[in-house]
């Protein structure tokens, strides 16, 4: 298929959708994801996100931004690094996504590099030692929530319960590498979640 | 820099593993990085991804500190590149394909199978956390109130972290 009837493709659906047809120069996309990525502080990258994409730029409908996140979440990475590939790539094609992504990395990895020199230098006071560890206390209640918070969104019945535990127990209690958890309870989860008889049949033609 | 090799492979292979979030990755970023390679001590781990809270964008920008503080910048950008790279090419080409994937009928089989098993990841990972940050009462009793906090209201965690520097700073002077 040409990239013209690629794009007209592309261009049909979106209609289907009701998706409005979106530009940015890749320097705009660029901006904008600089500006969430340096502003983002305390986790909380989707919201931020959301008011960046949804309600400043209207570069996407709610509805188009919850579809966007729901595919992030199903697939590695991070649900920032992974909203502003398929953002980017949405405005402006590889080169919008290559701007987005760099644009929401770059200051964070600054600011980490930077961190990591001082901790060098300055690591081993005391003080140092003692401030971080209540910083680490107060990370670990968040990380803590960010799966709570996740938890109570989307798991529904006793059957995402069990296998919440025994992701949990795989990891933790039998020491099983994080790959061989995913692939062991991922492939008993979707097994669990196959579609049911009548569409398995089409989809096995 | 003869790390270089080492860094790409592991934040590489890291990268795959964060289904649902970074933190689903920490177990196996702590035995990699800790225990095989001995690049840092797990306290110091834990003292970059507490940094990593308080610094703005994706959370796990805090690899960029593992790389700069084994091998220098150039371990910084590797490691970077390593871990994010892998994974925006995949979403690229996923999403790419999405709308032909939609019509797929284990797509949704995948999603909601997936999704316990994310939150599971999320869960370990933070169990890892706890194992190395939670030292004392004191520790476990920050963790409690900022986690019951964000559950029931909508405040911001920066400001928690902000709160728990501060009671650092009284725990220092009180010694």
């Amino acid at each position: 298929m040409s990239k013209a009837q690629g794009n007209a493709a592309i261009g049909r659906t979106r209609r289907r959708r009701g998706e409005r047809a979106v530009r940015a120069t890749v320097g705009e996309i660029f901006f904008v994801f600089l500006s969430i990525g340096a502003t983002s502080i305390g986790g909380g990258l989707v919201a931020y996100l959301r008011r960046g994409l949804v309600g400043r730029k209207r570069w996407l409908s709610d509805p188009e931004f919850v579809r966007m996140l729901s595919m992030c979440q199903a697939l590695p990475g991070l649900n920032g690094t992974n909203m502003a590939i398929l953002m980017g790539d949405k405005l402006r094609g590889v080169r919008g996504a290559a701007a987005a992504i760099v644009g929401i990395c770059l200051p964070g990895a600054l600011i980490m590099m930077a961190t990591a020199v001082i901790y060098a230098h300055r690591g081993d006071r005391a003080i140092v030692t003692v401030l971080l560890s209540s910083v680490a206390a107060a990370a670990t209640g968040i990380t803590f929530f960010v799966a709570a918070d996740l938890g109570r969104k989307s798991l529904s019945g006793i059957g995402d319960i069990v296998l919440v535990t025994l992701t949990v127990a795989l990891v933790n209690l039998f020491h099983f590498s994080v790959l061989a958890a995913l692939f062991l309870a991922g492939a008993i989860a979707i097994w669990w979640r196959r579609p049911r008889p009548a569409a398995a049949r089409l989809s096995a033609k | 820099m003869k790390q270089l090799p080492a860094l790409v492979a592991v934040f590489g292979y890291l990268s795959l593993l964060t289904v649902g979030g970074g933190m689903a990755a920490f177990p196996e970023m702590k035995i990699l990085t800790v225990e095989v390679h001995h690049w840092l001590t797990f306290p110091q781990l834990i003292h970059f991804y507490s940094v990593g809270q308080l610094s703005p964008g994706p959370n796990m920008m805090m690899v960029a500190a593992i790389g700069e503080w084994v091998a220098g910048p150039a371990g910084a950008l590797a490691v970077v590149i390593a871990f994010f790279l892998p994974t925006a090419l995949l979403t690229f080409a996923v999403g790419r394909a999405w709308s032909r994937l939609e019509q797929w009928p284990w797509r949704l089989s995948v999603q909601r199978g997936l999704a316990p098993v994310s939150i599971g990841l999320l869960l370990a990972g933070s169990i890892t956390m706890a194992k190395g940050a939670m030292h004392g009462w004191l520790n476990g009793g920050i963790a409690l109130v900022v986690f019951a906090l964000l559950m029931t209201t909508r405040t911001n965690p920066a400001l928690l972290i902000l709160c728990s520097v501060a009671i650092g700073v009284v725990r220092y002077l009180g010694r």
